[in-house]
């Protein structure tokens, strides 16, 4: 189980690989207390007959970071999206167990798979803007199709700059609001979709490798980002980029084959790996 | 080894042949126009488009009935076509390998492989012989039939263009999946689906065996659909047919006008659907 960082603070520090520098940080919320956000209790997610994600058991805490590691092909994404319950939408899928997110069941009875994902935010390796919207039009996309927020154009709007505020990406577009998103760069619009994301104002955001294909400086400006939303929502981020895991994460899941092999703080996991798996592969030893 | 002159010489060489083959692309269409525009052009007048056909012999007259019938028959092969063919497309599209999408997709092309007289006995089959009489409405349900076929696969094919990243941008911003289909997907795709219906239109516009034994013709005016009506394929047809001289001038006009109709509703579609953000995206 994750471990309050002042615990670490007793330990003597080994570090494993020279080539991770974990952000020193002040401990925001002490995470032993925080009530944990996403909770997943033997949770399987299948493709047809293969099991991607093999009875993973975990507690993510709330309003923190968590990062999701793992070589290719370990079932990060997949285990990803039975948060949101996207991991159905794909024909022959199937998932087994639970996840509760804030104290209700989302695979529970009568739970519709669109208000989940609702209130739980989902960025992606490519950015996807849509193409026919402007940048006004695809951050408040998830506005317009939520029946029962009929907001008016006055409060849509104000909804739309605080997100792009967000996002970090208000002052770079604030006068062409109505043009193309498509008109972008990369990082930009993987900001936009990170503000599209955060306009329905969701307690939780997913993030399926955010900056795999941004170049270093908008990888840098989504870091930040991820680093700072941590004050307001809880973020789970995918990542094969371990130095990426250990400069915005609070804690870190290790996962390989579809199993679950070790999650801790991530200062503990990248000095004081307790499995000899995790230390192989974050000393680089495969993957 | 080549050196680099030789190498420059066979690199002009073969651009030099791709631009001959597209200007052989486009000659035959460049052809037909020049040789339309100068026969039937003389002919053309305010008239031609406003006054009903004139006897033999009597000087004048145009093709108002046959211009109107064939806009009607236009119109109501759309409604038929458009509609079915892309719900089809979108089903094919949303449902990729289900066993009735495999059949349809193979349905749909044997449709499209069909002879256009075949759908012409068809509709004589199922809108004349029990009604007992020619009508537009048979004319127009047998080139609606046409298009259903070619608006499906080019549908299909524009909406499996957008990308899955896409849809799943939407889904998991709590889209319902009709919502995903239509607002998302279907609307990226619309350019391209908008092209496939055009050319489907252009397609029937000028087909005039299924016409020959349901729509059938008109000499006067008429608009009812329950009634044969005129058409500028079978108007032309008639006309080149004829041993009478104005009567061939009127036929190039009246192919002329064909054209220039087919154009017409391109470029109007075009311009209706075009991107709020400059080229269509297809």
């Amino acid at each position: 189980m994750l471990q309050s960082t002042e615990v670490l603070r007793e330990k003597p520090m080994r570090i494993v690989t020279p080539t991770v520098q974990v952000r020193a940080r002040e401990p925001s919320v002490s995470q032993e207390e925080a009530p944990p956000c996403i909770v997943a209790s033997h949770l399987s997610a299948f493709f047809g007959d293969a099991a991607a994600v093999k009875d993973v058991s975990i507690s993510i805490p709330q309003n923190a970071v968590t990062a999701i590691i793992g070589p290719s092909g370990c079932g990060k994404s997949t285990l990803l999206r039975c948060f949101n319950r996207m991991h159905e939408t794909v024909p022959g899928t199937r998932v087994e167990g639970s996840v509760e997110i804030l104290g209700s069941s989302i695979y529970g009875d009568g739970t519709s798979p669109i208000a989940v994902r609702r209130h739980v935010g989902m960025v992606f390796q490519r950015p996807t803007p849509f193409p026919t919207m402007s940048i006004r039009a695809n951050v408040a996309a998830g506005l317009r199709v939520d029946s029962k927020s009929h907001a008016t154009r006055g409060a849509t709007s104000e909804i739309v700059e605080e997100a792009l505020q967000r996002a970090g990406l208000w002052a770079e577009v604030k006068d062409q609001l109505d043009e193309s998103a498509m008109a972008l760069s990369g990082g930009q619009q993987q900001r936009l979709c990170i503000a599209r994301a955060l306009a329905t104002r969701p307690r939780v955001i997913l993030l399926d490798e955010p900056t795999a294909s941004l170049d270093p400086l908008s990888t840098q400006k989504v870091e930040e980002l991820v680093y700072d939303l941590r004050q307001t929502v809880t973020v789970v981020i995918v990542t094969h980029n371990m130095q990426q895991a250990a400069r915005v994460s609070d804690g870190t899941a290790f996962l390989l084959m579809g199993e679950l092999v070790e999650f801790a703080s991530t200062r503990e996991l990248f000095t004081a790996p307790k499995d000899p798996r995790t230390e192989s592969y974050i000393t680089g030893r495969f993957g | 080894m080549r050196t680099a002159r030789s190498r420059h010489l066979v690199s002009g060489a073969m651009i030099g042949l791709t631009y001959l083959a597209a200007v052989l692309a486009t000659l035959p269409l460049l052809l037909i126009l020049v040789h339309l525009l100068t026969k039937g052009a003389s002919s053309l007048s305010l008239a031609f488009f406003t006054h009903m056909p004139r006897p033999v012999g009597e000087p004048g007259g145009g093709m108002a009935n046959a211009i109107v019938g064939t806009l009607v028959l236009i119109g109501i092969a759309t409604v038929i076509g458009l509609p079915i063919g892309i719900g089809a497309g979108l089903y094919l599209a949303e449902k990729k390998s289900s066993p009735l999408a495999s059949t349809v997709r193979f349905l749909s092309d044997v449709l499209n492989g069909l002879p256009s007289i075949v759908m012409g006995i068809f509709a004589w089959e199922i809108l004349v012989r029990p009604i007992g009489h020619f009508s537009a409405l048979a004319g127009g349900v047998a080139l609606g039939s046409m298009m259903i076929p070619l608006v499906t696969r080019t549908t299909e094919e524009m909406l499996l263009v957008v990308p899955t990243s896409l849809r799943e941008a939407a889904l998991a911003l709590g889209y319902p999946r009709w919502r995903t289909s239509i607002s998302v997907v279907l609307r990226t795709a619309l350019a391209g689906i908008v092209t496939g219906a055009l050319v489907a239109v252009a397609r029937i516009a000028g087909e005039t065996a299924p016409l020959l034994f349901t729509a059938i013709g008109n000499a006067f005016w008429s608009t009812s659909l329950s009634q044969p009506i005129a058409a500028l394929p079978l108007q032309i047809f008639a006309y080149a047919n004829s041993p009478y001289d104005e009567w061939h001038q009127q036929a190039w006009a009246g192919a002329l006008v064909l054209i220039a109709i087919v154009l017409i509703i391109s470029l109007a579609a075009r311009f209706a659907t075009r991107s709020r953000f400059g080229a269509p995206v297809d």
